[in-house]
């Protein structure tokens, strides 16, 4: 580095070094910002087509690509409703809305705005409900389809953030262990709460409440069960009215 | 110099073969195990190491003269980690569902070996020019590799190349099942070390 010298500054002098890193990461600063904010409305977007896929994906509409995604998601759900912990509307929502119950997150789950997707599938009343919980490494969350009797699990899907590949993460990759869940009951016959959960095979007690677990995968198969246990349990009066 | 010297078809060509990251450096290796399970990740991961190598070699060039030399790695890592910022917003925008299957990988082009090593041993000393040849020399090098392994571990492990079903279903009828194994991070390890051997044995000879 002896040729920096003919230039006149003394690249090695603190206050130079200083004066280089302060404008660097400024300059730096404003480029990401810029990016950033310019290509915001785009990934919203794309997140928003990804929410739309997975709500499609509990309702076992599977393998479709963007635009039809949309398409099929305008036709099918009737209503993005909110409703609170008593069952009672509060938000009538829109056919293929995405302003009310779309826009819910864990955060609005808190606080008592629950998410409700009323959806109609072959002229079948089915119910769609938005699931938030933590799995080993970070968040994963679902969608559980019902049937119109509130009790029968029509589809599920779930989503994580960042399990490990080939074990935590076969909640999501494995469309065969979702698919177990179909048919199961959320509540157990003369039991309180919410019965649906994923257990060890050999701990089953009840089929028709109970999943089988990911082999490998207990600390993320426990935060299914409880992340069920939490968010449906938000519903129960909604799912144990007629 | 003329813009295609000796020297600069060696700063592009070298890394393809004599020098290559991957066979030969055997630098970067965790990225290239971790998103070869298909094809198309393995693509979009190695053109996205090649801009990025390709335009932080620019960069670092340019400003080579101007970097304190105390803190020239923190330079060096606030321009790359910029630059891999910018790429995973574009990727973000534009390939979603690329983005969710690379998630932290993208981040983690940053502390790629092959990006410092080629800013340190190349850009410092050298002119905009020749270090962006090394840079996309470089990242080729890398991608072509990923793309080899992914396409192996995909075809075999899934039946498939980028999603389009290769092996025909009377194959699969007269018995043949995909090979779970090769969609497992271990079997990467095994084929690069294959492709390691290959190269070796037909295609490298030593300099001296």
């Amino acid at each position: 580095m002896e040729e920096t010298k003919k230039k006149g500054f003394n690249t090695s002098s603190n206050s130079y070094t200083i004066l280089y890193s302060v404008v660097i990461v400024v300059i730096v600063a404003f480029l990401l910002a810029f990016v950033s904010s310019s290509l915001k409305p785009q990934q919203g977007e794309n997140v928003a087509l990804d929410k739309k896929k997975q709500i499609l994906a509990a309702l076992n509409i599977r393998d479709i690509d963007g635009a039809e995604a949309t398409d099929i998601y305008n036709k099918v759900v009737t209503a993005d409703k909110v409703i609170d912990r008593n069952g009672a509307e509060v938000e009538a929502g829109k056919q293929g809305g995405t302003e009310t119950g779309f826009l819910c997150n864990s955060a609005s789950m808190k606080e008592g705005k629950l998410a409700l997707y009323v959806c109609n599938v072959e002229g079948e009343t089915k119910y769609v409900i938005p699931v938030y919980g933590m799995g080993l490494w970070g968040g994963i969350n679902g969608y559980i389809a019902l049937n119109a009797d509130k009790q029968t699990v029509y589809g599920a899907y779930f989503n994580h953030e960042g399990e490990t590949a080939g074990l935590g993460a076969e909640i999501k990759d494995s469309r065969a262990w979702q698919d177990q869940f179909k048919g199961k009951h959320v509540f157990a016959e003369g039991k309180d709460g919410v019965a649906l959960s994923v257990v060890k095979k050999n701990e089953k007690t009840d089929p028709s409440t109970q999943c089988d677990a990911v082999t490998g995968a207990t600390l993320t198969c426990n935060g299914v069960s409880d992340m069920l246990k939490n968010c449906l349990g938000e519903y129960t009066k909604f799912l144990t009215s007629k | 110099m003329s813009l295609f010297s000796k020297e600069n078809k060696a700063a592009f060509t070298n890394p393809l073969n004599l020098d290559n990251p991957i066979l030969v450096q055997v630098l970067g290796i965790c990225s290239a195990l971790a998103v070869t399970s298909q094809l198309k990740p393995a693509i979009v991961m190695g053109l996205a190491v090649t801009v990025i190598t390709a335009f932080a070699n620019v960069i670092i060039s340019i400003i080579r003269n101007t970097i304190p030399n105390r803190i020239r790695i923190i330079v060096q890592l606030v321009v790359v980690a910029a630059l891999v910022t910018i790429v995973s917003q574009v990727l973000k925008a534009f390939v979603y569902d690329v983005s969710v299957e690379l998630s932290v990988y993208v981040g983690l082009i940053i502390t790629n070996c092959i990006l410092m090593g080629r800013l340190e041993a190349f850009a410092m000393q050298n002119k905009p020019w020749p270090s962006f040849l090394d840079g996309v020399g470089n990242g080729l090098g890398y991608a072509y590799i990923l793309v080899v392994v992914g396409g192996l571990r995909e075809l075999l492990g899934r039946g498939t190349l980028l999603g389009f079903q290769i092996i025909p279903q009377c194959v699969y009828d007269a018995g043949y099942i995909n090979n779970g194994m090769m969609t497992m991070p271990a079997m990467a390890l095994i084929l690069l070390g294959c492709v390691i051997w290959v190269h070796r044995a037909y295609f490298y000879k030593e300099n001296n």
